[in-house]
């Protein structure tokens, strides 16, 4: 092992943007395309969470990890199909569904994942990158799971389809004014509830990469707020899928911090360097949001930026 | 009248509805469902000592219910009981701590301010980011409840901790004389009466004063309280701070009539519970109490599911979320069954951009 002192903890840090950040990829791809719909679901982070409780006990029940993935990216489908059917009741608000999703999904995932706790299921490979380098840390930081690769390649896709296709073009005409929608002779509801239900998809596979990949393993405390952090990186990201991605990394690498200065020795302060990213996302919209304008790029019908 | 049997029949429905979908939950996962309710009915409400139990649990519930419901008056969705109850209950003990030794009356007053100031402080502070940076205060509050839980095991681990706690890091116990006692003759605590109390306090605060009306009708209809000349701002952020207070003081409760300290212990997810009681509860200060009752009693009988079915501690969280989940879509279902007072309406965000109707909708409400 190499001694590489302070060093190491930039590049853990990085290590840790590229490995943290691919949940945060997924869901905020997910929420992206349901908020650009005009719904907004906080109940991703339940989502998350069963999706990881469902990749994993696939995973060890069939032996194939990728399974798992797929399986998480369903069980993420049918609760974000719960949230958008809930929603296109009248009068029922889309915020406090997903609170209750939230709950609803956790709560889910706890109960089913009990007997997961403890055994071991296959896990996803990673690419080595860093083969290059002498400096074992540097290798380690330079693994790459395939989801995140799959997640680079999902924002330009994305980008591209709200830009140039047809379905992303209804699907923003829906979030910019229902009215104009409606008026084209497009059922509101439905491209509403796919939309949730595709992000729920995401965010479920985003779950997955928690317990298959890193940290690796399925516990109650697996995930602690990424879901909702993505719905505020989002609105960082201004509803853009690049920018999804490069927000993403930005959150992966303040997630990094706290284990990052741990492992070079410095834990008196731990909990706080783990509160990074809460730090981050409230300050990132403190210094972002404002009561005089509504967000450039915000999806119109949006509850929330109005 | 109209309005208030509905207000009382569609949430029961929903409970109902609720129970019937855990039923058959239980039933496809191999238990009777009329052995699961039985263990609910005699684990929570069936005996003197499952009351005492039920009432002791829904203690912290009604207070942390008072944090999602008083904002609420004022049309925002803070979800911030929990980071408010264990900085609360940080607070409490840290004053208990170290005003050891003087009058027993006055350690629990200056401990139940220090906690109301604390998680009516952090409260305020996503009230105060929504009003003059424009934060979404359902993101914001949640974050910071995140940051809370942070700072709380940051402090009882680090600075604050007793070294005498050894296998589980605590601050430095409060002292038996500053312990809050129970009722005369029951085996239920103070925090009960300190709940119920404050619920009162804040029903006469927000539908018999002034201030109260002028609350709500920010909550009802910003447009028409900005013509009005009402101070929006100050309104929303005190409202929010009152609710932080009641979720404060629920965390000194818990250090002061249970832990005798805080501790991890604190982190009990009583401030989730509490957002989906302010939701059944409809965001009435009053109807908050029998509905943290209830759903003290279920928690309570959680553990009887857990013993004697072998279930997981997690079943009453999926029993709550399929309660939440019916509860709002049953808003659905308001004015659906009598003459309208108010136009129809479009959809649940829309209802804020009425112009005159706001009035019916106030109605309607109360």
């Amino acid at each position: 092992m190499t001694e590489i002192g302070w060093w190491g903890v930039p590049v853990a840090v990085l290590g840790g943007a590229l490995r943290v950040s691919t949940p945060f990829l997924f869901v905020s791809l997910g929420e992206a395309i349901t908020e650009r719909s005009g719904r907004i679901n906080l109940g991703l982070e339940g989502i998350l969470v069963m999706g990881a409780m469902s990749g994993y006990a696939v995973s060890y029940l069939s032996g194939n990890p990728w399974l798992g993935v797929l399986a998480a990216g369903f069980a993420g489908l049918l609760l974000g199909l719960l949230h958008g059917l809930i929603c296109n009741l009248p009068r029922v608000n889309d915020i406090a569904v997903g609170i209750g999703l939230m709950l609803f999904g956790t709560g889910l995932a706890f109960f089913l994942g009990k007997p997961f706790v403890q055994p071991k299921a296959p896990t996803l490979p990673s690419i080595p990158f860093g083969g290059w380098s002498e400096l074992p840390q540097l290798q380690s930081a330079l693994q790459v799971n395939p989801l995140f690769l799959i997640g680079i390649a999902l924002a330009l896709v994305l980008a591209w389809a709200f830009r140039s296709t047809r379905w992303g073009l209804v699907v923003r005409m829906v979030g910019d004014s229902s009215d104009a929608a409606r008026a084209m002779g497009y059922n509101v509801n439905l491209v509403r509830t796919l939309a949730t239900a595709a992000g729920g998809f995401l965010a479920g596979i985003g779950g997955s990469f928690l317990s298959l990949y890193y940290p690796g393993s399925w516990s109650e405390g697996l995930s602690s707020g990424q879901g909702l952090m993505a719905v505020a990186l989002v609105i960082f990201a201004r509803w853009n899928p690049i920018s999804c991605f490069f927000a993403a990394l930005l959150f992966g690498g303040a997630g990094a911090l706290g284990p990052a200065l741990q492992a070079v020795g410095i834990t008196s302060g731990y909990y706080l360097f783990n509160a990074a990213p809460y730090v981050l996302t409230l300050g990132i919209m403190i210094a972002t949001c404002s009561t005089r304008r509504s967000l450039a790029g915000a999806p119109g019908e949006l509850s929330i930026t109005r | 009248m109209a309005a208030a049997a509905e207000a009382l029949a569609i949430p029961l429905a929903a409970l109902a509805a609720a129970l019937a979908l855990f039923g058959v939950f239980m039933a496809v996962l191999g238990h009777s469902p009329l052995e699961v309710y039985a263990l609910i009915w005699r684990g929570g409400f069936a005996s003197g000592f499952a009351w005492q139990n039920t009432l002791t649990r829904a203690a912290p519930l009604i207070l942390t219910a008072l944090c999602v419901a008083l904002p609420a008056q004022a049309g925002l969705m803070v979800i911030a009981s929990e980071g408010a109850l264990v900085l609360g209950g940080l607070a409490a003990a840290v004053v208990g701590h170290s005003l050891g030794g003087s009058a027993p009356l006055a350690v629990k007053l200056a401990m139940a301010c220090g906690a109301m100031l604390a998680g009516g402080l952090w409260v305020a502070i996503a009230g105060a980011l929504r009003q003059y940076r424009g934060v979404n205060e359902t993101i914001s509050s949640l974050l910071l409840t995140y940051i809370a839980l942070a700072l709380f095991n940051h402090m009882v681990e680090g600075p604050l901790r007793d070294p005498a706690s050894l296998n589980k890091p605590s601050t430095y116990p409060i002292g038996a004389e500053a312990m809050l006692g129970n009722f005369p003759g029951l085996d239920v605590h103070w925090g009960l009466g300190f709940g119920i109390a404050f619920c009162i306090a804040m029903y006469v605060l927000v539908r018999h004063t002034t201030w109260g009306f002028a609350l709500r009708i920010v909550g009802g209809n910003p447009r028409a309280a900005q013509l009005a000349g009402l101070p929006a701002s100050q309104l929303v952020v005190a409202a929010c701070f009152l609710g932080g207070a009641a979720s404060g003081l629920a965390g000194m409760v818990e250090v002061g009539a249970v832990h005798g300290t805080a501790n991890a212990s604190l982190i009990a997810g009583y401030g989730y519970t509490g957002i989906l009681v302010a939701f059944i509860a409809r965001q009435n200060p009053i109807a908050i109490i029998p509905v943290a009752i209830f759903l003290g009693g279920i928690a309570v009988s959680g553990g009887m599911l857990q013993r004697r079915l072998d279930l997981p501690d997690a079943t009453v969280l999926v029993l709550q979320g399929m309660a939440f989940l019916f509860v709002l879509a049953s808003e659905t279902l308001y004015g659906r069954f009598r003459f309208r007072l108010r136009p129809p309406d479009k959809g649940g965000s829309e209802q804020r951009e009425r112009g005159v109707g706001f009035l019916f909708f106030m109605k309607d409400r109360t």
